[in-house]
């Protein structure tokens, strides 16, 4: 929970950072899906997180569980994009940092904006196929044959690497790191550190900037009803429900309920 | 000057009409900004067999359906129909796409946004027009407490994803007329590197919770699994159906497809019963129809408390217990 209105007024952005140094839950479940791949294929894992400073942690909580290197991306510049720069920072530092990449796995969505556009955004940027809402996935030489439910259709579907894939919360269940791997692995991780110039972006191509969208406003969506409240022992709040509201209840639930009730005792 | 008339587009999403009607609401709702901009209200159609769905969007306020029909569309694909939509809006110069947030919806958008340049909100609980002609889209953000007002200045098409239920549609009219775009589907159009190996629909339930009279809700204050199976059995003495907030679903304690809420469905039962939900936006979102609300917290203060007629304060899962007995003692045999 954010007590303190997370609303920038002078830059008109949300303060993501307010809220970040935890991994996201769904990305929880595309690391998982990564590991599992690892397992039964191999491969080398690379973490990307696009964020303030201080989200170098969720990069730092990946290499403990076993991904092999992260990478951070960070600069003043780049804060309160929207979805398009979003998914533009991180495909130029795809490109640059792992050029020869085969799958790119993304959560479906982030807990707090939930907007679930970068994934498919992102495979747009970097020309591949790409498959929102994953639930399970396997790999066979170069294809991955996916399925998930879409609109009330279980779909199967196939593509051939490299490609992205979106990860539901469905998919599988994410370890979590013990403290004692977590301690040993702030030995030495494997984190590279990148700004906007590193990647050769021009500021106003990103973060606040370069966003198509811009917020105007943000406020509190509390809506007030006057309304009754009942306290005291359950037994003696449901008589006051049926005897206040029993016609009500009666119809909607379309039988006929007893006006003078008195419990009889057995 | 730009002579041609401005346009509002609705994309046809129609894989599971007759259920989902979100392009009906977002014809609705076009028709309701489009005369602050002079602007006309357009269906955009891709498929195979659409004849219905045209006729369908005409009498629900489209003043024009574009229609592109092949065979090779007759799956629904996100690739293929995010070009050819792009391509569409290349030559037509919309002012704004609506887009109902269906899951195929949620992946086609941004695909189509990021193509044609522009921005994209999610999500979209309110859309107006602003005094400068601007699409305002209001949309939930930061975990659901806020919302946000967001515009797209600079860009065009302007874009939103909006979810089923959130508009009213306006009601069928055989008496609307509309004009019909037929357009050839393009020889170049690049075959999808997804490749769709089966296509099965899931059954449909019974009695549909966006149509039941009454709705039992359940949310992380019942509880537990067992706790929470209690609302089945009050529903049940009830004719109702049992829904719930997204924690629940996540733990198990409810199927995915009877999440209320933003993600899920929309509810307008003529009773809801809350027990043990906190009243975050995108779940009040989709109760706000509700003609009667009940609502059980241990916290008086909790945001679902403010907006029920009836607050309720009490632990939630002896609360059921007790509304059990007393409605079975009180249903005349
Ligand atoms: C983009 C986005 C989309 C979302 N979509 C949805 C959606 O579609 N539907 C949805 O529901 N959520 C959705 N959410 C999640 C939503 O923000 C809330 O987290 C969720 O609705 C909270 O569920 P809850 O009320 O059950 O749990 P909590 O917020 O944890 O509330 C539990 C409540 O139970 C009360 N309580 C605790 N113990 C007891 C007791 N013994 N007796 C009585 N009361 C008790 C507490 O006082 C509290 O008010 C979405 C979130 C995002 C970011
Ligand atoms: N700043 C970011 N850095 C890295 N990945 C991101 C970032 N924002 C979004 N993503 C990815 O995109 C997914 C969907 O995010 P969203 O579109 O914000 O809901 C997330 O689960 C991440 O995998």
């Amino acid at each position: 929970m954010v007590s303190e209105l997370p609303w920038d007024s002078k830059t008109g952005t949300l303060r993501r950072d307010l809220a970040e140094g935890m991994m996201n839950p769904a990305c929880a479940n595309a690391l998982e899906a990564a590991f599992q791949i690892k397992r039964r294929y191999g491969g080398d894992i690379i973490t990307i997180t696009m964020g303030p400073p201080m989200a170098e942690e969720v990069l730092y909580e990946a290499t403990a569980m076993g991904a092999d290197r992260g990478v951070l991306l960070t600069d003043p510049y780049m804060a309160g994009g929207d979805t398009f720069v979003t998914s533009h920072t991180l495909a130029r530092a795809i490109e640059k940092e792992c050029p020869d990449f085969d799958l790119v796995l993304c959560g479906c969505h982030t807990s707090d904006s939930e907007t679930a556009q970068v994934g498919p955004q992102l495979a747009e940027e970097l020309d591949i196929p790409g498959v929102a809402y994953v639930e399970q996935l396997e790999i066979n030489n170069r294809t991955v044959r996916m399925q998930r439910l879409s609109d009330n259709f279980f779909e199967t579907l196939e593509m051939d690497l490299p490609g992205l894939v979106t990860v539901t919360t469905q998919a599988n269940a994410p370890r979590y790191p013990s403290l004692s791997v977590l301690e040993t692995a702030f030995g030495k991780p494997d984190i590279s550190i990148l700004g906007a110039a590193d990647l050769g972006l021009e500021p106003e191509t990103i973060g606040v900037q370069g966003s198509p969208t811009k917020i105007l406003d943000v406020y509190s969506s509390t809506a007030k009803k006057k309304n009754l409240i009942m306290k005291g022992t359950a037994k003696k709040i449901v008589d006051e429900v049926f005897e206040k509201f029993g016609d009500r209840i009666s119809g909607a639930i379309k039988k006929d309920l007893k006006t003078h009730y008195h419990e009889k005792k057995p | 000057m730009n002579t041609k008339k401005r346009a509002i587009w609705v994309f046809g999403d129609y894989r599971n009409y007759f259920q989902n009607r979100v392009t009906l609401q977002l014809l609705a709702k076009a028709n309701d900004l489009a005369p602050k901009i002079s602007a006309e209200v357009c269906a955009v159609l891709f498929g195979q067999g659409l004849d219905q769905y045209v006729a369908e969007y005409i009498a629900h306020g489209a003043q024009k359906v574009y229609v592109v029909e092949h065979r090779s569309l007759k799956n629904y694909s996100v690739e293929k129909y995010a070009v050819l939509l792009e391509r569409l809006a290349n030559d037509y110069q919309p002012e704004t796409i609506l887009v109902g947030a269906t899951s195929f919806g949620k992946e086609f958008a941004p695909r189509v946004a990021k193509r044609l340049g522009t921005g994209l909100t999610a999500d979209c609980i309110g859309l107006k027009i602003t005094e400068d002609g601007l699409l305002l889209q209001i949309a939930p953000s930061f975990g659901g407490n806020l919302l946000a007002e967001i515009i797209t200045p600079n860009h065009r098409p302007q874009m939103a994803t909006v979810r089923p239920g959130t508009f009213q549609e306006i009601p069928h009219n055989n008496e609307l007329r509309g004009e019909v775009v037929r357009l050839p589907i393009q020889k170049d159009l690049p075959e999808d590197r997804v490749r769709l190996i089966a296509n099965e629909r899931q059954a449909q339930r019974d009695q549909r919770i966006e149509d039941a009279p009454v709705v039992v809700c359940g949310g992380r204050g019942m509880g537990s699994k067992k706790k929470f199976k209690k609302l089945f059995d009050l529903a049940d003495l009830m004719g109702g159906e049992v829904g719930g907030t997204r924690p629940v679903v996540y733990a198990g304690w409810l199927d995915t497809d009877a999440l209320v809420g933003q993600a899920g469905k929309h509810i307008k039962p003529k009773i809801l019963l809350s027990f043990g939900i906190s009243g975050a936006i995108q779940h009040t979102a989709a109760t706000t129809e509700a003609d009667f609300i009940i609502a059980v917290n241990k916290n008086p203060n909790a945001t679902m408390m403010k907006m029920a007629d009836v607050a309720v304060v009490a632990d939630a899962s002896q609360f059921c217990t007790a509304l059990i007995k007393g409605l079975k003692a009180r249903i005349q045999a």
